[in-house]
């Protein structure tokens, strides 16, 4: 799945230190492959949001360098940049201001300097992609939370960008949203696009992503597929993060025999056959363990 | 019965529709209430009815009959709610005001013309519940988000009041931290006796803590009951974390589970209850003689 080769974003010994003093990154190396899903996941503070806002250069390196498809972001603009990540920030309103749904789309496109009839097919696709073209003629401002949330993703998607960035994109939703957002980041995927998420929303990243690093006050604890990274106790506590709800389960099964070392599944539908097997096999008098 | 209220129906000033319709709900001291529902359905409009908010601040037409702490919301001043009702919202920047940490817990207690004595003591004792001692010199606008909502939720507390209500309180925190917020809240009710009414998306967070739960859908009460067997009935509405899906496949198969709380941890314990059942009657059956 990963194309360790296609390094699209590159992150060397990266400092960062606000104007006000605070040292929000302290060294963090990461590479972020062509085509994967990456979650960025730790506890408020970390460095998460600071971390991701290196990439289209709303923030330069204090000390460090950040490539982006080989451009050293010190010496590019926001603007180029931004044709190659487009990022999605956590509160919509932040990011829409124009009068209708429709221009709020076609704007960033018109500032690229497509031609007209370009920007009527693109904004109609990423539109329709999210569901909102019967909304193009209304305000951003009279839709809900979660069609706010679409149409910013909207507005990334139409100019076609290589990398997303969706900054805590599960935040405050309602279960129905947060299904729609599943869909979407399996469509970016199908897209062939490289999307990172900065969340902490640690059930999501277990269905939904190839790698997570894990940041801890400025730094890098680790990288690694969910399937390590978010079974591992020790680093967990150490990023004040919790375990996947299965994974908290599976400790205590394991404890008392019924799961094997090692062993863990996080979806309830992997999970249930093993544990109805092996709560059967206790009445047969069966081996302890699967 | 703290909170009572039958056949309540809201709508805004200069809508025609009811927001909240048709409402019966009622709640009693030491309840922890979990309050869920897509966004728009209703939720935070009917949180702000129990301090008067609405129709006091809001306007527009309350009908039918509601009583907090003895008192009709429509006929007594929301002040008269301070000591009553404690209400947190989603975004804690909103509600502090003040220089510092401290200043923020006295200002409420001031206000009731609380002696000297009386206010300090309080003060102290809320710093130290909610691990504030060291940031009492602090601005509440330099505290981190969760620093932020443990104030928010201290200042409330140390009205003492009957009812907690909370909307969204950890929608921007990490779990860790959602997690302690919610545990202290849980202690509120069973050590003195608080009934809280908690608004919530995140229900593999807020559901170990719920002694109730209430499911809201399009400005009406739809399901109101056992946590867990709510959301075996509303899982389309409010979605079903992989634990309680877990459980649901076993009992399915057949296997006797009882779950004490719908917790991971809880539940793999009842996991290995019935596991420890089954190895017991097997050894028997092999002891047995034939």
């Amino acid at each position: 799945m990963l194309h360790e080769g296609n390094v699209v974003v590159q992150v060397r010994d990266l400092y960062y230190t606000y104007p006000g003093g605070i040292e929000a990154l302290k060294g963090v190396d990461l590479e972020v492959y062509q085509g994967e899903v990456l979650a960025i996941m730790g506890e408020n503070g970390a460095g998460k949001t600071t971390l991701v806002k290196h990439f289209n250069g709303i923030l330069k390196p204090t000390r460090g360098q950040v490539l982006v498809k080989g451009i050293d972001t010190r010496h590019a603009s926001v603007a180029e940049l931004s044709r190659i990540v487009g990022f999605v920030f956590q509160n919509p309103d932040h990011q829409l201001f124009a009068d209708t749904v429709y221009e709020e789309v076609a704007f960033a496109l018109r500032n690229f300097g497509y031609p007209e009839h370009v920007i009527e097919s693109r904004v109609k696709w990423a539109l329709n992609l999210m569901d909102l073209w019967k909304y193009r003629t209304r305000s951003p401002f009279s839709l809900s939370v979660g069609e706010r949330k679409r149409l910013t993703i909207a507005s990334v998607l139409a100019y076609d960008p290589e990398i997303i960035v969706l900054d805590e994109p599960t935040a405050g939703q309602d279960h129905l949203q947060k299904e729609k957002i599943s869909e979407i980041i399996h469509l970016l995927r199908l897209m062939g696009k490289t999307v990172v998420i900065v969340t902490h929303d640690v059930e999501f990243v277990t269905e939904h992503v190839d790698r997570v690093a894990v940041m801890a006050r400025g730094k890098i604890l680790a990288v690694g597929p969910p399937q390590r990274v978010l079974c591992d106790p020790r680093l967990l506590r150490e990023a004040r993060l919790v375990a996947p709800q299965l994974v908290r389960l599976s400790l205590i099964l394991r404890r008392h025999g019924i799961l094997n070392e090692g062993e863990y599944e996080w979806r309830a539908d992997k999970l249930a056959p093993k544990l109805i097997k092996a709560l059967r096999g206790g009445a047969d008098g069966g081996s302890p363990g699967i | 019965m703290i909170v009572r209220m039958s056949r309540l129906s809201y709508r805004y000033p200069g809508s025609e529709d009811w927001v909240l319709k048709d409402v019966n709900f009622e709640a009693d001291a030491g309840e922890f209430v979990l309050l869920v529902g897509p966004s728009g359905c209703g939720k935070s409009t009917f949180a702000r009815v129990f301090n008067g908010l609405i129709p006091h601040f809001y306007g527009g037409e309350l009908v039918g009959e509601i009583e907090v702490c003895g008192m009709d919301p429509r006929e007594h001043p929301t002040y008269e709610f301070a000591e009553c009702v404690g209400f947190v919202f989603q975004n804690p920047e909103n509600q502090l005001f003040f220089t510092s940490v401290e200043r923020e817990l006295a200002f409420g207690l001031e206000n009731l013309g609380l002696p000297r004595e009386e206010i300090s003591r309080r003060v102290e004792q809320a710093l130290r519940e909610y691990q504030l001692a060291e940031l009492r010199d602090r601005s509440p606008y330099e505290l981190s988000g969760g620093q932020q909502q443990r104030l928010a939720i201290a200042s409330v507390m140390v009205m003492q009041p009957k009812i907690l209500v909370l909307d969204e309180p950890t929608a921007n925190l990490d779990p860790f931290t959602a997690v302690r917020v919610l545990a202290l809240v849980r202690r509120k009710t069973i050590e003195e006796g608080v009934a809280a009414i908690v608004i919530e998306h995140r229900l593999e967070v807020a559901l170990p803590f719920a002694t109730r739960m209430v499911v809201m859908v399009n400005g009406q009460i739809v399901d109101d009951g056992n946590p867990a067997e709510v959301i075996a009935r509303q899982k389309h509405v409010v979605g079903r974390p992989q634990a309680l899906e877990l459980v649901e496949r076993l009992i399915q198969a057949g296997l006797s589970l009882e779950v004490e709380k719908p917790s991971p941890e809880h539940i793999a314990l009842s996991i290995v209850r019935a596991y420890k059942v089954g190895e017991h009657a097997a050894r028997r059956k092999r002891g047995s003689p034939g």
